[in-house]
């Protein structure tokens, strides 16, 4: 039996079929039918934001935090056109999300009708697929595959372009379970030869490393399982990129930290120098490889991706396993188990000798200063106030985020979320926001920077509106701190628009959001200011002022190969040359 | 340094194992891929040229399967080994694509082009661009006393060359249709 009704209630109906209960949106003329319908349902709560990248990055902080999609809904021309940095983002990160937007009506498309834009045009290349639905009949179907594609192989955004009239018409509801999903099948299970390929290198190789990544949280919660069973079992070292922290914890033994540009320096030495590279899920980013052609040059290279497209990208490897993280593990731990757990032990013990010795640098040291609050003593300071406690960490792009990257620790997944692979100033304090939504009752602190947080501090009005208890701690260096160092290390020191000028005052921005905020200074009170801003029951800004010229490291120049880092500031001046200067 | 070592090919499907992946060399190959004939996938397939810096050396495409309403798109493209493989993975990741065949490697294949050429000419020109056609067996489809329109089938090597043949006779302007191909055999 079908059952009719009109495109609007409609979407709201795919919604709850889809399981969703919260959506983040902004309503607009093209979208008023679909908002009609919200305000008579209970079941769904809308989040009202402030801004529609706002929207974008909450739903991928609910979206990550939970994993499941996050939706977002929003009005036609520059409702659909603010949410595109969020999909480009949540593209380069493989966030699922779902984005409906409101389109003119059809027989107004391509008049330059009022708020009309080529909405399915413009999200093209930052969307894993589009649509624009033009008949009723279509519409519930076409949520239901969006829902499909984003969650489904390599996640990412889908968008719904949805004209008005499309919303008032009647038609035929199909739900989830009628809906065709089509060829789009992606490969889950991965070759099993392969697979027993790599168990053979696993048995014999001398100086293994597990580099993981994203993929792994990609997966979900079981993969991370079994990839903990694994590595533990083998005793093999394991790293991390950016996205993939938590999946393996921190306080566990194999632990080596986040590789990368500024990851650790045992971690890159590791990754240099082994024999057997086993990537799972993760995508040999250029924060990763440093110099291509030097990036781990002894190592036999095995690549478990669920994405064909993915593999011999960048760096060609030499066993390539398609399919998704969890089942691949599944098998391998299986097949190594079932060949009796072999490994090279007495080679194992010397590589550990190797990596304790590269561990002994202490990379993250630095100088501290009992005057000015150094950032990654504020990292430290909040890490260790926080530690154990049901934790959720955002943060925004630049300086921060790599110390807070260096400095804290995760050990479930789910419970980081960054911008990586776009990068994006603006992403910490909306995403904290969705996190906050998603989990009600958790610490959520959104680690940022001064000028990265001023790009989407409107939010600030949605976290009071809602109640929601986000904890901003802002390291103020007032600089674009990220961009200074790379002017210092590039371009002798000619800081060319890098600092804030005229910043907010933060504890009477925070007071006219009507939320609490605390500027801190002294390192002496900086535990009494995160102590306070935790225990604070509402929405906190905390305006911690650092040391303005703090350099991030380590630091793979731009154009080096891994054994290449830069460990403190002597070695730093003019670090950078070359064919290296025109990377970023 | 220990001697870890793999099976060569023991595992892999990919032909692509079968090159040097290092490989320098610009190889063309032709790539036939099935999609959905919706709305937008023309652009999507050459949105994903255009933003990842790929070649198109020719581009064909028409709904082959009016009942399924799939299409067929015929691409001429131009890369490394390495870069040929990562078009292909990229338009196999394409949501409404079915599936990508390169005609190249999967052995030998069959490839047309039509092309209609518009020449000027009277007199000894005029006889001589007549004679040619004839050679390379192009119909003449439209004629009046100063020109001829010739249809002519073929690979474009051979297009090429009826081109450059006829350009001093008089050739006042050329449509070409793009590479069409089926691979060879009953498969
Ligand atoms: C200022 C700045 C500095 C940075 N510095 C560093 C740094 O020092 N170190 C660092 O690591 N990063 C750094 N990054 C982040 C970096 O840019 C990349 O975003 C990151 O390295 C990519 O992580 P990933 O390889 O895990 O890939 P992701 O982007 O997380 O991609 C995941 C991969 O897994 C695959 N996958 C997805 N789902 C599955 C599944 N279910 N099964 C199997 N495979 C799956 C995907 O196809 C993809 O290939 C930095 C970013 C910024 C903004
Ligand atoms: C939207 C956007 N614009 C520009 C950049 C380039 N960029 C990267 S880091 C950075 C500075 C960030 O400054 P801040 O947020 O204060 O953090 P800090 O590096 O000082 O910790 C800039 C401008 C970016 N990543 N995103």
């Amino acid at each position: 039996m079908t059952r009719q009704m009109t495109g609007a209630r409609m979407v709201v109906q795919a919604l709850k079929d889809q399981g969703v209960d919260t959506v983040f949106g902004y309503p607009g003329g093209a979208v008023l039918p679909i908002y009609d319908e919200i305000f008579q349902q209970n079941d769904i709560r809308h989040v009202l934001v402030r801004h529609e990248q706002g929207a974008v990055h909450a739903a991928e902080g609910y979206a990550r935090s939970t994993g499941k999609p996050g939706v977002v809904l929003v009005t036609s021309g520059p409702g659909a056109t603010n949410a595109v940095t969020g999909l480009t983002d949540a593209l380069l990160d493989s966030i699922p999300l779902v984005v409906l937007s409101g389109q003119v009506p059809t027989f107004m498309i391509g008049t330059d009708g009022f708020q009309e834009a080529d909405t399915v045009g413009i999200t093209r290349p930052c969307t894993k697929h589009n649509w624009l639905v033009k008949d009723t009949e279509k519409l519930s179907e076409t949520i239901h595959q969006a829902f499909h594609v984003a969650t489904t192989g390599r996640p990412g955004p889908t968008l719904v372009d949805i004209p008005k009239d499309v919303q008032f018409a009647q038609g035929s509801y199909t739900p989830p379970a009628k809906s065709k999903t089509d060829h789009y099948q992606p490969t889950v299970k991965g070759d099993i030869d392969a697979i027993t390929d790599l168990v053979e290198l696993i048995e014999t190789a001398e100086r293994p490393i597990f580099y993981t990544g994203g993929g792994v949280i990609n997966s979900g919660p079981g993969a991370c399982q079994i990839l903990r069973e694994l590595v533990d079992g083998t005793g093999f070292p394991i790293t991390s990129t950016l996205m993939g922290l938590g999946a393996y914890p921190a306080t566990g033994d194999k632990w080596l930290g986040m590789l990368g540009m500024h990851g650790l320096y045992e971690a890159n030495m590791a990754m240099h120098d082994c024999d057997l590279m086993i990537n799972v899920g993760a995508r040999f980013d250029d924060r990763i490889t440093g110099r291509i052609d030097a990036f781990s040059p002894g190592s036999q290279k095995a690549h478990i991706d669920i994405d064909p497209s993915s593999i011999n990208k960048v760096i060609h490897v030499d066993l390539p396993i398609v399919g998704d993280v969890g089942h691949v593990l599944e098998d391998l731990l299986r097949i190594w188990k079932s060949r009796g757990r072999k490994t090279n032990s007495d080679a194992l013990k010397n590589w550990w000798k190797q990596i304790d010795a590269w561990k002994e640098v202490k990379c993250l040291t630095y100088r501290n200063s009992d005057k000015i609050i150094k950032p990654q003593y504020a990292v430290e300071r909040l890490e260790a106030l926080t530690r154990g406690k049901d934790r959720y960490v955002t943060t925004e792009v630049g300086q921060h985020q790599m110390w807070a990257a260096q400095f804290m620790g995760f050990d479930e997944p789910g419970r980081w979320m960054t911008s990586g692979g776009l990068g994006t100033m603006g992403y910490g304090l909306p995403a904290s926001v969705g996190v906050q939504q998603a989990h009600p009752d958790a610490l959520v602190i959104n680690v940022a920077g001064d000028a990265s947080w001023l790009m989407n501090m409107q939010e600030m009005g949605t976290a009071v509106q809602f109640r929601l208890p986000i904890k901003q701690f802002i390291l103020n260096n007032e600089r674009l701190g990220m961009v200074r160092q790379w002017q210092q290390l590039l371009h002798g020191e000619r800081y060319s628009h890098s600092w804030s000028e005229s910043l907010p005052d933060f504890v009477k921005l925070a007071e006219a959001f009507g939320c609490k905020g605390r500027l801190v200074k002294d390192p002496a009170e900086l535990d009494d200011a995160i102590q306070e801003m935790l225990d604070y029951d509402g929405p906190f800004i905390l305006d911690v002022l650092v040391e303005k010229h703090e350099n991030c490291f380590p630091m793979i120049p731009s154009g080096e190969p891994h054994n290449k880092m830069l460990l403190g500031e002597v070695e730093a001046t003019d670090a950078i040359q070359g064919a290296g200067a025109t990377l970023v | 340094m220990s001697a870890l070592k793999i099976k060569k090919g023991a595992s892999r499907k990919s032909a692509y194992d079968l090159r040097d992946p290092n490989s320098e060399v610009i190889e063309t190959h032709t790539l036939a891929v099935t999609v959905d004939n919706e709305a937008g996938v023309l652009a999507r397939v050459i949105g994903l040229f255009s933003g990842r810096g790929y070649n198109i050396d020719s581009l064909t495409v028409a709904e082959v399967d009016h009942l399924g309403h799939t299409s067929r798109i015929t691409i001429v493209t131009r890369g490394t080994p390495a870069v040929i493989e990562q078009i292909k993975a990229q338009l196999g990741r394409i949501v409404p694509v079915h599936d990508v065949h390169d005609l190249t490697v999967e052995g030998p294949s069959v490839e047309r082009e039509l092309a209609l050429f518009k020449v000027h000419g009277t007199g000894n020109d005029r006889v001589e661009a007549l004679r040619l056609a004839d050679i390379f067996r192009a119909n003449a489809v439209d004629s009046t006393l100063e020109s001829f329109v010739f249809e002519l089938t073929g690979t474009p090597d051979k297009i090429d060359a009826f081109a450059e043949l006829m350009r001093p006779l008089g050739l006042v302007e050329m449509a070409r249709t793009g590479v069409a191909a089926l691979s060879r055999g009953k498969e």
